[in-house]
């Protein structure tokens, strides 16, 4: 690439991560508002709360921040991959949950045939490619009938936790005692010694945080996600499809074709990230069976928003999210209401969302700058001769 | 400042000293244009020139950097459209600013609707705004849907829109591009009767024999300055044509005889396509062929089912019956890429809608018909290195200018700019059969005359040229063979040479001798 072209390319990043950053500043200033609405004596020390996130819990508080990072950005990558081929995949909850599901049981059940030490990777390939049958189930409905993928997704996503709930009540991997799934021990993503960091002292007890390998393994499928969409003809044509159908038609692209891979791939995608919650050690998540869809699913859309769906925004984003969450879990300490928390928390997040309507500001001013400095160095000029 | 002490009479807007950047590029520099009352104002420039920024600015699209507004010879800010339009500023777009799914009745009224206890009262204005249709002949069907509609009849409803605001500056940028002769006579008798009611008129064309009918006087641009404003009466159309483009221009085309080969490279046997809601075809029963080494012309009026025509040959539509062969092959069934795969380029008519991704970079655009190939794909790998050579040579070739080079994006090309893409893009393609609709749309004569030297070279080259074109003068200087379409029919052929633009205007209006 020749000067002018990294030039130009670097000047937008530095508009994104601008606008990402303002908009989370608006987002934390009516995140205070409400602070202050609902319990103005301690609105500045749960602010202070807010902001130091993970670090609330030391070394412990920030692997958390890692753990649960983990399917946020899985998630966020599954809603940002569709974005930018024009596709709105609203149902990374239900493909989350299958994924889960399908993982935990390969987990519980492949022990006979699959060496100790892989059956996490086979957990996780399961629920990888669930995840993907069911993203593709909207695909084939939108390429083949016309119909619309949001409606499609939001169905996939009642169907997928109702069926999971019913699928674990009738398997082995159902503890009734506790109304959810059975812990993964043998099937548990490796440690890779994130434990040995990210740990709290309690008294004389190691407080591990439940992060594990996974973070890696998301981190590595962002970077993937962005080869894809930036750098093979694959990416090419789905971006292609987003921005303009028809030209993509003229051009000859396969458009059905491009709808339905999108969507299975961003299902895979969520697919993992269920498989990355679920599998983990003790202490970690576990699939409540409860008549709830996945929030990370949901939070996939702002966290892709927040991120402008570049996949590497998205891993920030996806930090931030999880971070701030954790911060929102410390605020229990003061006295404020769970559901005043979650309300401050989703206040932050949405309006950190908004960084789309930002980064056309940003840019506008960057241009207003830019003008005046060219102004001045004309006058410059101008002055010497 | 200067321009405190000018007379201002007769003049209702002055642009004085209008300067305009763009990053990486000066589109208007120190521009002043002044527009009497009444009058036609032609405002002329090659592709690129800085006519839209210009009249972009005048209509509140931008904001200049340096420069003054003066409307009656007091200034004013034209922050918007809509405070544009408050001053009585209305502007006919060269894309038009229509939304697709709303009736033209809809476009022409929004905005501005006639509400009574908040629900939309549409009879007053029908009457309102079919009055105004009839009383300048500008002939639309108000409940037709926009993406249904003719290009033709889409400029008719932006015309529509400005007269039913009532605005006494009208700005027409191009509006001739998508005309056919007939209806370019239409528009210039309807813009003189709005001129001869008090409207003043600001026109940018490219045509210097419109500028020639219509306009009083004209203003000159040149790389983003001003040449200088002339009467128009008192110049020739050489003149206007070196002062635009710089140099001499040589608008007589030398032609060689046709030598084409003996089999047919596009042939079309009884193609019929029909629409989903009207029963009446858009193409009926049409057989033509094309050899290689010719140029065979689709002449008619917009709106005759061209369109039709060229999307089914590039296997854009679907055809009900009758087949098509590329290159000895039946095509009829084949998908799009496989046709292009076979060696046929296509020009689209509609630029922006079909023929470029605006949000992707020009070198990205110009590698849409060939991304998949060597050298651009390595393993399934993009390789930008070699679209950016790729780039590079075609933007030099063709002359498209683009302020970021390769990497700036179509979106911010002038329309004239996206033009030259497309047509290098599909040329480079070395097609064996090329279908071209419009390829000169919204060109300056500098670049027509290098558009209609490659066709031809192309032709001479032994490539099968289909022609489909609305300008009657383009028809008659590069066709081998001259197509009539009316109503979705083949109803006349013309060899070469032996067609006037009279017969021909006959039987676009349908009044020929069928048969």
């Amino acid at each position: 690439m020749d000067k002018r072209g990294r030039l130009s390319k670097f000047g937008a990043g530095l508009t994104s991560a601008a606008s990402s950053a303002i908009a989370i500043l608006v987002g934390l200033a009516v995140g205070f508002i409400i602070l202050l609405a609902t319990n103005p004596g301690q609105a500045v020390r749960g602010l202070g709360v807010i902001v130091s996130g993970g670090f609330n819990g030391g070394m412990k508080g920030l692997g958390q921040v890692l753990y649960y990072a983990t399917p946020l950005i899985l998630t966020g990558l599954s809603v940002g991959f569709c974005f930018k081929t024009g596709l709105f995949n609203i149902g990374s909850s239900g493909q989350l949950i299958v994924g889960a599901f399908a993982g935990i049981w390969v987990g519980a059940n492949a022990a006979p045939w699959i060496p100790a030490p892989l059956l996490w990777l086979a957990a996780l390939l399961a629920a990888t490619l669930a995840g993907a049958a069911w993203g593709a189930i909207p695909g084939l409905f939108k390429s083949l009938l016309n119909v619309h993928e949001v409606i499609a997704c939001i169905m996939c996503n009642y169907i997928g936790m109702y069926g999971v709930n019913f699928l674990i009540k009738n398997s082995n991997v159902y503890d009734p005692l506790k109304n959810q799934t059975i812990d993964m021990t043998r099937a548990a993503i490796p440690k890779a010694g994130l434990d040995r960091i990210f740990f709290s002292l309690k008294g004389r007890f190691l407080d591990a945080s439940s992060v594990n390998g996974g973070i890696f393994i998301a981190l590595a499928l962002a970077i993937a996600t962005s080869v894809v969409l930036d750098r093979t003809v694959f990416g090419y044509e789905l971006k292609a499809c987003g921005l303009n159908r028809f030209a993509s038609r003229y051009a000859g692209i396969n458009e059905k074709r491009g709808i339905f891979l999108s969507l299975a791939i961003a299902g895979g995608l969520s697919g993992a990230a269920g498989g990355l919650m679920y599998l983990a050690p003790a202490g970690g998540l576990r699939i409540n069976v409860i008549e709830t869809l996945a929030a990370q699913g949901f939070n996939g859309i702002p966290v892709a928003l927040l991120g402008l769906s570049n996949p590497i925004g998205i891993i920030f984003s996806a930090l931030f999210v999880a971070y701030i969450e954790q911060g929102g879990y410390y605020l229990q300490r003061l006295e404020y209401m769970p559901e005043i928390i979650n309300i401050i928390i989703a206040v932050i997040i949405y309006f950190s969302a908004f960084a789309l309507l930002m980064r056309q500001a940003v840019g506008a001013a960057r241009s207003r700058l830019a003008r005046r400095s060219g102004k001045r160095a004309r006058g410059r000029e101008a002055g010497r001769a | 400042m200067l321009y405190m002490n000018n007379n201002h009479d007769g003049f209702i807007i002055e642009m004085l000293g209008i300067t305009k950047d763009f990053p990486g590029i000066r589109a208007n520099d120190g521009i002043t244009l002044r527009l009497r009352r009444g009058e036609i104002h032609a405002l002329l420039g090659e592709n690129g020139a800085g006519k839209s920024t210009l009249m972009g600015a005048l209509f509140g699209l931008y904001k200049p950097d340096e420069g003054v507004i003066l409307k009656n010879g007091k200034p004013v800010t034209i922050s918007s459209p809509n405070a544009a339009n408050a001053l009585g500023i209305g502007m006919a777009h060269q894309h038009f600013k229509l939304v697709h799914n709303f009736t033209a009745l809809e476009n022409i009224v929004m905005g501005v609707e006639t509400t009574r206890m908040g629900l939309l009262r549409t009879d007053q204005a029908r009457r309102q705004v079919m009055a105004l249709s009839e009383r300048y002949g500008l002939k639309i069907d108000p409940d037709a849907r926009i993406e249904d509609c003719a290009v033709g009849t889409q400029q008719r409803v932006e015309i529509l829109k400005m007269l039913y605001r009532q605005n006494e500056i009208l700005i027409f940028d191009e509006p001739t591009a998508a005309l056919t002769p007939r209806e370019t006579g239409e528009l210039a008798r309807v813009m003189k009767e709005l001129a001869a009611e008090g409207k003043s008129i600001l026109f940018i064309t490219h045509k210097l024999g419109e500028i020639k009918q219509t306009a009083r006087r004209c203003t000159v641009l040149r790389k983003g300055r001003s040449v200088g404003t002339l009467l128009v009466a008192d110049t020739s159309i050489e003149t206007l044509s070196e002062m635009m483009v710089g140099r001499r221009v040589d608008l007589n085309i030398q032609k060689s005889p046709a030598r084409p080969t003996a089999s047919p490279l596009i042939s079309v046997e009884r193609l019929t396509v029909r629409s989903k809601q009207r029963q009446k075809p858009l193409l009926n029963d049409v057989s033509f062929e094309v050899r290689g080494g010719e140029i065979v012309c689709v002449a008619g009026v917009d709106g005759n089912g061209q369109r039709e025509l060229a999307y089914a040959l590039a296997g854009l539509i679907p055809a009900d019956s009758g087949r098509i062969f590329l290159c000895g092959k039946d095509v009829t069934r084949m998908t799009a890429r496989s046709r292009n795969t076979l060696g046929l380029s296509h020009i689209p008519e509609d630029r922006q809608r079909y023929g470029l991704v605006l949000d992707y970079t020009l070198e990205e655009n110009l590698a849409l018909k060939s991304y998949f190939r060597h050298p651009f794909q390595r393993r399934g790998f993009l390789s930008f290195t070699a679209m950016r050579g790729h780039a590079e040579r075609l933007t030099r070739d063709f002359d498209i200018r683009a302020a970021q080079g390769p990497v700036t994006r179509a979106r911010n090309l002038s329309g004239g700019n996206q033009q030259k893409a497309i047509i290098a893009r599909e040329m480079s393609e070395l097609p064996n059969a090329l279908i071209a609709v419009q390829p000169t749309r919204g060109l300056d004569v500098g670049a027509i005359e290098y558009i209609h030297k490659r066709l031809l070279a192309e032709r001479d080259a032994g490539k099968a040229i289909l022609l489909v074109t609305l300008d009657l003068d383009e028809a008659l200087i590069m066709s081998d063979r001259i197509y009539v379409i009316y109503e979705g029919s083949l109803t006349a052929c013309f060899e070469g040479g032996k067609a006037t633009a009279r017969e021909l205007g006959l039987y676009m209006a349908g009044s020929g001798n069928v048969g």
